[in-house]
């Protein structure tokens, strides 16, 4: 755990401690009468990147998903355990917090990108819809920095009331991390956000998550293990369902802890 | 050991025999429906021409052949159309949005459904009579343009309910997510989402529904349509307050079938022609509305890919 509290810079929280945006505590989760994740414990340190790794059906993404309360939109599914999010201690899954609350903080960007048959501008500003949000001033200054945070705003600038679906698959991911952060999350999940890219949109990504991290805590799911160890300050190995191994990145690819994870990390399974 | 390439050949050719076979059989198939309606189409269309002038459209009824007209007929048929659209389709879109959105999926919505599919197969005589009791009597609308929209409504819900669950299921689950992923609630997402991107759909189906509702006749005799009428409901807007009126909706009206339907029963040949230039007509505006919901649905798909 040393190490944990050394990398993270000491200048955000007032004492040189790690600050922590959530704890998740004995977390499981069951899709009806599967179980589909065992008593995780884990924290997410604020403003740095966590992975989540693991071979397919690991239940990474069941994981990432339990962030934003995901799971509540279809039916039979079962948290127990807690996240608690901070700075205000409210756990996530705690049975009288409203799901939209929780989306509304903590944003979301998928495997596929997802845009919406709307234009470009519409994509990006509909989280401000959602809030009400009726000024038309602030949503244009709000639709520009999140297509400045995305790394987008060059491209688009002048055409911006264009369809999202004539944007190149990476450009068309890029416009959904706007969307994503255009409401100012305070956590941004990423659901292996460049299966579906070639690796030149896949690069511009990745260098775009290494500097989200300045403003926003990111948690991650790739099936990617060169991708965690470049874009990740935390990585968590889960296993059927387990987390195996959590910690800092370097000290997880280069000295694990577990059989199990240098196992898969050096490419012997999974 | 050298494949016989002779044989495989051979085995192709033989096979390929079937290809061609079930390709002339299935055109044959195919312009059995075709042909019959182009010749029937055909015939009408021969017969009734000539009939066919700005006076057909513009007179009324008469027992003279040749002064006789459909201005009543399709006057009726359009009011009659513009109620059942006013009512089938919010009713429709509602059910179909919350059968695929909001209802839990469970036996009950199970047995709805089911229900639903089964209501598109019943008889239209049975929604006459049904009209002819409840609304007519029950609820004292009688023989009007309002009771027939309502039972042509309900005789089209069926048809709105399933064009809206499918247009809705066509969406793909990633867009819901990717609204509820940004905070957003059901209603929102159903209407910021689920019916714009719906929309084609909808308005195809409800036009589908339309197009079979017009030419619907049972239900209409069955409530008591009129089959003689040389008048026109009041109309709906005038010059002097209130402006608006709504009397028509309870005026005794006739409909194009029905006006067709009293002209074959006719003995003399030259009513024959007026039923045959009526056919015509409807079948016209049938087409008509099939093309505008091909091409609604055109305009209205043409953004979104997926």
């Amino acid at each position: 755990m040393t190490a944990i509290i050394e990398r993270v810079p000491s200048a955000i929280g007032t004492e040189a401690q790690p600050v922590l945006k959530a704890e998740v505590r004995g977390l499981s989760f069951h899709y009806g009468a599967v179980r589909a994740l065992t008593n995780i414990d884990m924290v997410l340190h604020e403003k740095q990147v966590t992975a989540l790794i693991g071979p397919s059906g690991c239940g990474k993404s069941t994981f990432l998903r339990c962030f934003n309360r995901m799971h509540d939109l279809y039916p039979g599914n079962h948290y127990e355990g807690e996240i608690v999010f901070h700075p205000d201690g409210l756990n996530l899954l705690g049975k009288g917090v409203d799901p939209i609350e929780v989306r509304m903080r903590i944003s979301m960007v998928f495997q596929k990108p997802n845009p919406f048959p709307k234009s470009i501008f519409e994509n990006v500003a509909y989280g401000l819809r959602v809030r009400g949000e009726r000024n038309r001033r602030n949503v244009e200054e709000k639709v520009e920095q999140a297509l400045r945070g995305a790394a987008l705003w060059d491209e688009v600038k002048d055409r911006l009331h264009q369809l999202a679906f004539n944007l190149s698959g990476g450009q068309q991911q890029r416009m959904c991390i706007a969307r994503a952060l255009a409401t100012d999350p305070e956590i941004l999940l990423f659901d292996e956000p460049t299966s579906a890219l070639d690796p030149i949109a896949t690069a511009s990504i990745e260098e775009l998550i290494h500097e989200l991290k300045q403003k926003v805590t990111i948690l991650i799911v790739t099936h990617n293990m060169q991708q965690a160890a470049r874009v990740s300050d935390f990585t968590a190995y889960m296993y059927l369902g387990e987390l195996i191994e959590f910690g800092n990145t370097d000290t997880l690819f280069i000295k694990p802890k577990m059989k199990q994870t240098e196992d898969y990390i050096t490419g012997r399974f999974g | 050991m050298s494949t016989d390439l002779h044989a495989i050949r051979a085995l192709i050719a033989n096979h390929k025999r079937w290809d061609a076979a079930f390709a002339v059989l299935g055109f044959l198939a195919l312009m059995v429906g075709v042909l019959t309606f182009v010749a029937l189409f055909l015939d009408m269309a021969v017969k009734g021409l000539p009939r066919l002038s700005y006076e057909f459209f513009t007179t009324f009824p008469s027992r003279r052949a040749e002064h006789a007209g459909i201005l009543s007929a399709w006057v009726g048929s359009t009011l009659v159309m513009a109620v059942t659209a006013l009512v089938a389709v919010p009713l429709g879109v509602a059910s179909g949005v919350y059968l695929e959105e909001y209802a839990a999926k469970n036996w009950v919505t199970d047995v709805i459904e089911i229900n639903i599919t089964n209501l598109a197969g019943v008889p239209s005589i049975i929604y006459g009579l049904l009209a002819l009791g409840l609304f007519v009597y029950q609820f004292g609308l009688g023989q009007s343009i309002l009771s027939a929209g309502l039972t042509l409504a309900l005789l089209i819900l069926p048809v709105v309910i399933v064009a809206t669950r499918e247009a809705i299921r066509a969406i793909p689950q990633s867009i819901r997510e990717g609204a509820y992923a940004l905070g957003a609630t059901q209603w929102q997402t159903v209407s910021d989402h689920i019916l714009p991107y719906s929309a084609a759909g909808i308005l195809t189906g409800m036009i589908i529904g339309l197009a079979r509702a017009i030419g619907e006749t049972a239900p209409i005799i069955t409530i008591g349509a009129l089959t003689f009428i040389a008048f026109l409901p009041p109309a709906p807007v005038s010059a002097t307050p209130p402006f608006l009126s709504f009397e028509w909706l309870i005026s005794p009206f006739t409909v194009m079938p029905i006006q067709m339907f009293n002209w074959t029963s006719r003995p003399e040949a030259a009513f024959q022609l007026n039923a045959a230039a009526a056919g015509f007509v409807l079948v016209i505006m049938t087409l008509a509305m099939n093309g505008l919901a091909i091409w609604i649905r055109y305009r209205l798909r043409k953004n979104i890919k997926w």
